[in-house]
């Protein structure tokens, strides 16, 4: 008898919890975001350059940025973000349950996630690609020689997949050697145990600082496979997926109109159209979204345009260094491009 | 004529039967092949040792703020220096630390005056513990009231998440499981066998599988935009999945105790409750002592689990720290760390109950 009241108070007093947690589901996700005063977003649950909390606890990351800069335009302010991290297995769970309203995790962009899970992607924020580490020592240039080598590799079915596929493509012989986790491949990978490394660039990148002498090695020039990587929201809600699809092409376009975070108070006054129409000084282009006209400046102004996000997460300015390569603007060569703003 | 008698001086014992040397004697070098093993044993502990302490105390870098400050030729115990406040209070808010180390100070006054034997109202500090300070806790910690901000339990990580799941698994898995117990030893058919069945179940399913179910399958089945908070799943999921453990244990305490014991205390004309809670139960929980402090070990230590549905735990947030690009490659330092925080809580475990069951021994001791 007294066991069965326990459970009830149990299951009681979750409910209520339950209830009082969530607003109602009636409202669209601009409402809901608005009455609960942040944008809830999922991340990664650690991930060097893309999401992990830095030394003051605060998150930090190209993904991250995603999630600051829709705060931005819709608070104007880029610390109202409720950060909720997601491993790869609940990631679309979380999305289509409506724990988060914007799965920035790092999450490849393919038919069968944009069709059958319920879920839209808005854009892409990182084109990534699986490549190779190699030691220089071993003295090769170009993946094709790499006939007959050992290939550490974490496991994960598409990157071993890709790697049996490029090989039989091109009719090589390899000896796979598969991890659990990215700390073990780089043992293996340092104890010689294969002579090359696999994975996403964006991750070998990471993986060759955690290399006692991260000169010693290499990442070939080879792509071997197409990661866009990219924010996705519920579908069902064209006013959110909008919202979080622009906020991402303002970051590009603010790049390829040179607007930043430092000198965007001086181009309020621009008499560049492009710029005006950007900054919500011509015109309201925020209004179609449910915005305010200057959304696009507070992003700017509190998360950086791309480049800015880039370098200072996994570009130059941050200890993973990766090129900007075919992510740059398509004005530098790279294949970034945003719809205009007007 | 006086003769004075003097006493001769105790000599002290051979020097071959006392000291250091008679004890390496003894119990290291007492024949030819013991002293063999003993000195192939040092050699294997040199050669374990010497690395060790140079990896991580000689060469060890201790002072600074990035990882330029790391020579990497010892270990970076700036790293933990760096995370230290983050791995003890995960994410919550710089300024609101205070309340995590009221409550957590709060507790530990609690449960020190229930330990010391000397301090008088136990009975009323054990009700402000169970029923006040959980309430006192969550105000506190949560917030929300009396001008306290709201602190999201997303924020709440590390070593403080840690002890929150034990705390409340224990404190929820004990009296649950004691119910259990005598729900399966009862005579009434539909209570022993809802126990019976809730038992096996909760035992039959390993902890990893109730957590994946908690944060995957459950939103699916809540209506659209309900969604249960991921650390009351997670508690849900623990305490029950304890209190099916601790059912086990009660219930081998409950059968050590003699039929004789309860059917005395019938002819003395006790009820149900009166028998259990005044002459049974505390015979039997007195013996439950190693096997529930063995429970709670591992409910501690099982509380990492919870890493895998996105909640920072001790090692969830070390794990996290090690993904940080400025902080890449000192993964090591991070476990040894972790491990070492766990060590001490479950070693000071062990100690008290190794304790508690001297003071409670009564005769029963085989």
């Amino acid at each position: 008898m007294m066991y069965k009241n326990n459970k009830l108070v149990l299951l009681t007093s979750a409910t209520v919890l339950a209830v009082g947690a969530s607003a109602m589901a009636s409202a669209t996700t601009l409402e809901d975001t608005v009455n609960r005063g942040a944008v809830q977003c999922g991340v990664s649950d650690g991930l060097p350059g893309f999401s992990s909390p830095d030394d003051a606890g605060e998150w930090q990351g190209l993904d991250v940025d995603v999630c600051r800069a829709v705060a931005a335009a819709v608070f104007g302010d880029a610390e109202a973000v409720r950060y909720v991290p997601l491993n790869a297995v609940e990631r679309f769970t979380a999305l289509q349950s409506g724990e988060v309203d914007v799965l920035s995790r790092n999450t490849t962009w393919t038919t069968t996630r944009d069709t059958t899970l319920g879920i839209n992607f808005t854009g892409t924020n990182f084109y990534d690609g699986q490549g190779f580490l190699v030691s220089s020592d071993l003295g090769i240039s170009s993946a094709m020689e790499l006939d007959g080598a050992a290939v550490c590799v974490q496991s994960g079915t598409t990157t071993e997949l890709n790697l049996a596929d490029y090989f039989r493509a091109n009719d090589m012989e390899f000896d796979p050697i598969v991890f659990d986790t990215s700390e073990q491949t780089v043992g293996g990978f340092e104890a010689g145990r294969c002579d090359v490394l696999t994975s996403d660039t964006s991750q070998l990148a990471a993986l060759r600082i955690q290399l006692n002498d991260p000169d010693g090695a290499m990442v070939l020039p080879e792509i071997i496979s197409k990661e866009p990587l990219g924010p996705a929201v519920r579908q069902g809600d064209d006013q959110w997926f909008n919202i979080v699809k622009w906020s991402l092409f303002a970051m590009l376009n603010a790049e390829e109109f040179g607007v930043t975070s430092d000198n965007v108070d001086e181009m309020l006054g621009s008499e560049d159209p492009d710029i005006a129409r950007l900054l919500g000084e011509d015109g309201n282009y925020g209004e179609g979204m449910g915005l305010d006209a200057d959304w696009a400046y507070h992003i700017i102004s509190q998360v950086g345009n791309y480049a800015e996000s880039f370098e200072r997460n996994v570009g130059m300015d941050s200890p993973l260094q990766i090129e900007r390569g075919i992510n740059a603007l398509w004005t530098d060569g790279g294949i970034q491009y945003a719809p205009p703003i007007r | 004529m006086i003769h004075n008698h003097k006493m001769i001086e105790a000599r002290p014992a051979p020097s071959n039967t006392i000291g250091p040397l008679a004890w390496l004697r003894a119990n290291l070098f007492s024949g030819p092949i013991n002293s063999l093993f003993s000195l192939l044993g040092l050699y294997l502990l040199y050669l374990l040792l010497v690395p060790t302490i140079q990896w991580g105390l000689i060469n060890a870098d201790w002072v600074g703020t990035s990882r330029d400050d790391c020579s990497r030729e010892g270990a970076c115990w700036v790293f933990i220096n760096a995370r230290f406040t983050q791995f003890i209070y995960g994410l919550y808010p710089r300024s609101e630390l205070w309340r995590v180390d009221l409550t957590f100070a709060t507790f530990a006054g609690l449960i020190g005056w229930l330990m010391i034997p000397r301090l008088p109202f136990k009975r009323w500090v054990a009700l402000v513990t169970l029923v006040g300070f959980p309430v006192f806790a969550y105000f506190l910690l949560y917030g929300g009231h009396f001008g306290l901000p709201v602190v999201q339990t997303h924020r709440w990580g590390g070593l403080m998440l840690t002890l929150v799941l034990a705390v409340v698994g224990m404190v929820g898995a004990l009296p649950i499981g004691i119910l259990l117990a005598l729900g399966r030893r009862s005579q009434m058919p539909i209570v022993k066998s809802f126990c019976v069945v809730f038992i096996e179940f909760w035992r039959g399913v390993p902890l990893i599988t109730v957590l994946f179910m908690a944060s995957v399958m459950l939103p699916l089945f809540m209506p659209t935009g309900v969604s249960v908070d991921r650390l009351i799943r997670a508690f849900i999921g623990i305490t029950l999945f304890q209190s099916a453990y601790m059912a086990e244990v009660v219930r081998g305490g409950l059968q050590a105790i003699p039929r004789g014991q309860e059917e005395a205390a019938a002819a003395l004309g006790m009820g149900y409750w009166k028998r259990m809670g005044l002459i049974v139960l505390p015979q039997a929980l007195k013996m439950m002592i190693p096997g529930i402090v063995n429970t709670f070990i591992s409910l501690f230590k099982d509380t990492t689990l919870v890493m895998i549905i996105g909640l920072f735990d001790l090692l969830g947030i070390v794990q996290a720290a090690l993904s940080d690009s400025r902080w890449l490659g000192f993964a090591l330092e991070g476990y040894i760390f972790a491990a070492f925080m766990f060590w001490i809580f479950c070693f000071s475990m062990s100690r008290y109950s190794q304790y508690l069951e001297r003071k409670l021994h009564t005769g029963h001791k085989r």
